[in-house]
């Protein structure tokens, strides 16, 4: 919202004070205003009123005329001018030789032969209206010579603030409220706004008017006739230009100007058209047609202004085409009502239809003040256009009110909330200089609030220190730290697992980690041929290709790998992020935190690769929580597994996850000639674990006996198998097994294991040892292992 | 002197001296002083000298014996030590500036800020809270003081899901759990609540250099008996000054949130001019960095809190943010990007 300055000082007197410091002190202490001030008429000087004494069409142009003109400087001025308004005894804006316009000066200029010495202005020209169908027209009372500043207000500053920032505060909608602010801020006394004496309307008759639903919770309105004046005044149609309005004409620029002055919408029907008014809703949808020349479908729960059963206005939006102020309008039902703040925002969201009016209604306005904006509408009717005559009574229905508002608390409250001291005496100088009521005696304080904010703003205690704090302003607070006692924390395990995986992947691993999206992007999925899973959906989604959530953070990491596959022939990335595995038994979604490492070589085989893969699992496993994996042979369920090699990762017999080759399908889409290998586990569930820890295992002071057995293995038989044979056998006496070499042919799988002997007791001897190694052998034998001789 | 001896010494001399390693260095020792060696071989000659001459004939061998001895000895760590400067000869010089082929894995930078902020915290007694991306209007909403219709669910664009539920818009989302889940202890034997979490949070809104769908947000409460605006902007200082690690001067504005009152914006120094105005501030000083306020008395009510007995304070760190300004990334969309050229360089960071 636009603000201007000028508008601004009508209520507060602001002289000798720095107003570029006060906008800022209202940024830091009411609501956000845009870094851009726009200092209005600084690039315009030496304008002057000047009056049209001749006007000759010009011998080569027909659009051009040449004029002489009296610039109040006691000679005539040849001037060559465009516009098509131009007429003797016409009073305009001159810009004299060295005049200023925006970046222009104003030098003797030849046109089509005839030189011109000056320029009459439009009023688009001089930055004062979107005007530029012609030069700028004034009134005859102002004398020639005049310097144009010194008519108009043409020299103001405007600011702009965020309009999210004025959410919560129904009151700065408007000038008025504004200068409120500015008040307080200053410390100078904020002036009331002249207003029309309505009690002497009091005999005259009443509008009819009827409130038949209570979604309108006041409606005041008024009739006036006999409106003579169409365009609005110079000054009206600046202010409203600076505040981004357009001038349209002068009933509706007035309703306009009010509603920027005290933040009322006010409506002005065409008398002739509205003659029994009643606010209500329909039964049936129908179309109506705004305005603004749109047919809007208006459904059951929109609030709608009548003249008996015939629409006219879709309530606190925008009235209707048919009973506008048109050219011929001399009638006016004026309109100053208060509408239920939510309904106005449900109906602005049906129609998707949002005006200058639903935005301050859907803040819950003040009713009280619709009443004075009548008062003030038409003390500036009158002011501008003497001729008007009221022919009704203020007809005024005030169907639901505000409860009045009275806070009580005590300085203790104050200084308790603030963590700072505020004397008693500043607290009631802020709050009075607002608009409250204060009562103040010893601590206590009793604070009636304004009704322009209990509609929403302040309701509660709480809401007071807002009042007082800002006021006194943030910079000015003594910063503390608390006084609360400090005690252990304790993080949880998921939380420090969670970072320890990432450091172990990050650091031993070597591994990357990357951010994803919660959903799935369809088209980059496709791409690869992995389709999206059924899962939870977003009810909302705007782009097409993020409609379900997924259910696995591999397919995502998949894409990702497809995209870094120029990066480096050998990397391996992870994520720990969440995914929805359908919905639980209540309905909600299922969610789970998981870990996904995803690993890709040009350069490894894919066996090393994968147990790169299976080495990085069992080492989270052992560094993290003391244990070691185990692996269960699965069938794949989703599209991007190999069949192959596929396994689920257990931890002490809970099923943490699954890890597997990526299928050759989609491998091949991602890169042809890489490997690529995938796991994701459950971080809940690993977090899950228990940590077997550190058992301290005093190492023997005898010696230790070492025996290789070199086997070759049979297909089908298993490392785990072999480790059975001798763990069944070595009881404590076996301390480890280890492979020590691997020798492997197309015909031959062998390796050589040495197995560690000791004891804590005593040294071992070779009988004993050897009659170990010996059952170990026989075990081994049954299962077909061939042990070869060292 | 015997011309046995003398030649001996002779020969043993000239052999010990051309004697090039040590093993043939151990071959004359044997030849000589061996069982079967020739100085031996004297001794055992001496049986048939008569007992005057074996007399001074045994001192001469000795003396041959422990000459002997003592020549090998010196000849021995002569070779050794001249076999060590050998081995340093054949070492080759190696060319230390060749490329390291040193392979480092990398952080996201948001787990890097993440880490930081949630450090200082956790120094200043804060709990590391979790919590699901996926919540319910409650949770997001409803609990927050924002009911349904309100005009503050407009400055959010929430997406819904299927089931009624929805992604968190906000890291206030938690809000309620945590009050629930230490409420108690704060009621009953006074510890006070301090607790952070971050997480990730959701909009509906058209991603461009400047906006994304999904961000870190670290969300900060802190309730106790006394708890203060003044705390509160401590708090926000002492950590946003731990975070850049200097001075950071902070400022509050009004700011409207439903979840607290009175409400902040929190804009600190510009990093890149100090304050003075540079095109990274918009020639204004400062950036705007931070919701926070003073949590909302209904908030706390929800969440089982008495407000007249306790107060708090909340705030909404944008992480990613926070992330972008840390390390000058100046399109968002990098953090998501999936990119290895981008986030490959985020290796640890203090």
């Amino acid at each position: 919202m636009f603000l201007s300055m000028n508008w601004i000082e009508d209520f507060v007197d602001l002289s000798g004070l720095d107003k570029l410091d006060l906008i800022h002190r209202f940024s830091l202490s009411t609501a956000e205003v845009e870094n851009e001030i726009f200092f209005k008429g600084k690039d315009l000087s030496a304008v002057v009123v000047a009056e049209i004494k001749s006007v000759e069409e010009h011998p080569k142009s027909k659009k051009l005329h040449l004029l002489k003109v009296d610039a109040g400087d006691g000679q005539l001025t040849d001037v060559v001018c465009g516009a098509p308004n131009v007429r003797v005894g016409m009073k305009t804006a001159f810009a004299k030789l060295g005049a200023k316009i925006g970046e222009i000066t104003i030098a003797p200029r030849d046109l089509a032969g005839f030189t011109s010495f000056g320029m009459c202005c439009s009023e688009a020209e001089l930055g004062i209206s979107d005007d530029h169908s012609g030069i700028m027209e004034i009134t005859d009372e102002v004398a020639t010579g005049t310097d144009l500043k010194s008519v108009y207000d043409i020299d103001d500053i405007i600011f702009e603030v965020d309009n999210k920032s004025l959410t919560n505060r129904p009151d700065l909608w408007g000038h008025y409220g504004i200068a409120r602010e500015f008040a307080a801020l200053a410390g100078r006394e904020l002036k009331a706004p002249e207003l029309a004496d309505l009690t002497v309307y009091d005999d005259l008759p009443a509008v009819d008017m009827k409130i038949e639903d209570t979604l309108c919770k006041r409606y005041s309105t008024m009739k006036v006739e006999n409106i003579s004046r169409s365009v609005s005044p110079v000054n009206i149609r600046i202010r409203l230009f600076y505040c981004g309005m357009r001038a349209i004409n002068y009933l509706t620029d007035l309703t306009n100007y009010l509603m920027l002055e005290m933040g009322q919408p006010m409506h002005a029907f065409d008398a002739r058209k509205v003659e029994k008014i009643r606010i209500k809703r329909f039964d049936k949808p129908f179309v109506f047609k705004t305005l603004d020349g749109v047919e809007r479908n208006i459904d059951e729960n929109t609030l709608m202004i009548c003249n008996d059963n015939t629409p006219v206005a879709i309530a606190g939006i925008m009235g209707g085409l048919d009973s506008e102020i048109v050219e011929d309008t001399t009638t006016l039902t004026l309109e100053s009502a208060n509408f239920d703040a939510a309904s106005v925002r449900k109906s602005t969201v049906r129609l998707n239809h949002r005006t200058d009016a639903s935005m301050r209604y859907e803040k819950s306005l003040d009713p009280e003040m619709t009443v004075p904006a009548i008062a003030r509408f038409l003390f500036l009717l009158r002011k501008y256009d003497g001729d008007v005559r009221v022919v009704s009574r203020l007809t005024d229905e005030y169907a639901v009110k505000f409860p009045p508002v009275t806070l009580t608390f005590d300085q203790k409250f104050v200084d308790r909330y603030t963590g700072i001291s505020i004397d008693g005496d500043t607290i009631v100088k802020t709050l009075t200089s607002l608009g409250f009521c204060v009562e103040h005696s010893g601590d206590e304080f009793s604070v009636k609030v304004p009704s322009w904010r209990i509609t929403k703003d302040v309701t509660m205690n709480a809401d007071i220190i807002e009042e007082i704090t800002r006021i006194y302003g943030y910079d000015n607070f003594e910063i503390n730290t608390t006084r609360s006692p400090l005690y252990p924390v304790r993080m949880s395990k998921v939380k420090s697992d969670e970072e320890r995986i990432k450091d172990l992947l990050v650091k031993k691993f070597a591994l990357h980690e990357l951010h994803s999206y919660v959903w799935a992007y369809s088209d980059e999925l496709k791409a690869l041929g992995i389709p999206v899973e059924d899962n939870v959906k977003l009810a909302n989604a705007t782009n097409p290709n993020i409609q379900t959530l997924r259910n696995s953070i591999i397919p995502t990491q998949l894409c990702q790998v497809k995209l870094n596959t120029a990066y480096s022939p050998e990397f391996g990335i992870f994520e720990i992020g969440r995914v929805v595995k359908g919905l639980d038994e209540n309905g909600l979604c299922d969610e789970h935190k998981m870990l996904a490492v995803t690993l890709f070589s040009k350069t490894s085989s894919i066996r090393d690769l994968y147990f790169r893969l299976r080495d990085i699992l069992a080492s989270m496993a052992a560094n993290i929580k003391h244990s070691t994996l185990t692996f269960v042979e699965t069938a794949p369920a989703h599209s991007y597994e190999h069949p192959v090699n596929l396994n689920k990762i257990l931890l002490d017999g809970t099923e943490l996850g699954v890890m597997g080759i990526v299928h050759p399908t989609i491998g091949k889409n991602i890169d042809k000639k890489a490997n690529i290998v995938f796991a994701e586990i459950d971080v809940e569930s690993f977090a899950g674990c228990r940590d077997k820890g550190i058992h301290y295992d005093e190492p023997s002071k005898y010696p230790t006996m070492e025996y290789d057995l070199s086997m070759d293995i049979p297909e089908g038989v298993l490392y785990s198998d072999l480790k059975e044979c001798w763990e069944k056998e070595g009881g404590e006496l076996l301390k480890s097994a280890s492979i020590v070499d691997t020798y492997d042919t197309d015909d031959i799988h062998r390796i050589t294991v040495r197995l560690v002997f000791s004891s804590p007791e005593r040294t071992l001897s070779t009988t004993e040892v050897q009659a170990i190694v010996d059952k170990v052998m026989d075990n081994l034998a049954k299962k077909n292992v061939t042990i070869k001789q060292q | 002197m015997d011309e046995r001896i003398l030649k001996l010494k002779e020969e043993l001399e000239s052999k010990v001296s051309e004697a090039a390693d040590l093993m043939g260095l151990d071959a004359i020792r044997v030849g000589y002083l061996g069982k079967k060696g020739s100085i031996t071989s004297l001794v055992k000659g001496m049986k048939d000298l008569a007992a005057e001459q074996r007399k001074t004939f045994g001192a001469e061998v000795n003396k041959l014996k422990e000459y002997a001895a003592q020549r090998i000895e010196e000849r021995t760590e002569e070779l050794k030590k001249k076999q060590i400067e050998l081995e340093i000869k054949a070492m080759p010089k190696f060319d230390i500036t060749t490329p390291s082929a040193c392979s480092c894995g990398s952080y996201h930078p948001i787990t890097l800020v993440q880490r930081q902020c949630e450090r200082i915290f956790k120094s200043m007694g804060f709990t590391v809270e979790d919590y699901s991306e996926v919540v319910t209007d409650y949770e997001c909403f409803e609990s927050l003081n924002i009911p349904k219709h309100h005009p503050a669910r407009d400055m959010q664009d929430t997406y819904y899901l299927t089931n009624g539920q929805l992604l968190k818009s906000q890291t206030s989302a938690a809000q309620n759990a945590i009050l629930r889940k230490y409420g108690p202890a704060l009621i009953e034997n006074g510890t006070p609540i301090r607790a952070i979490f971050p997480g990730r949070c959701f909009r509906n809104e058209a991603t461009d250099a400047c906006h994304e769908n999904t961000f870190f947000q670290m969300e900060g409460v802190m309730v106790d008996k006394d708890i203060s605006i003044s705390n509160l902007i401590y708090f926000m200082k002492t950590m946003l000054s731990e975070v850049f690690r200097k001075d950071i001067r902070v400022r509050l504005r009004p700011g409207f949130f439903p979840f607290v009152e009175p409400g902040f914006e929190l804009d600190i120094s510009c990093l890149i001019c100090g304050g003075t105005g540079c095109p990274s501030c918009k020639h204004s000083g400062w950036l705007e960095l931070c919701p926070c306020g003073m949590i909302h008395p209904n908030v706390l009510r929800e969440g089982g809190i008495d407000p007249d007995k306790y107060t708090g304070f909340a705030f909404g760190l944008g992480l990613t943010r926070l992330a972008m300004m840390k390390y000058g990334i100046k399109d968002i969309r990098d953090l998501n990007s999936g990119s290895l050229k981008a986030l490959s360089q985020f290796t640890d960071d203090e």
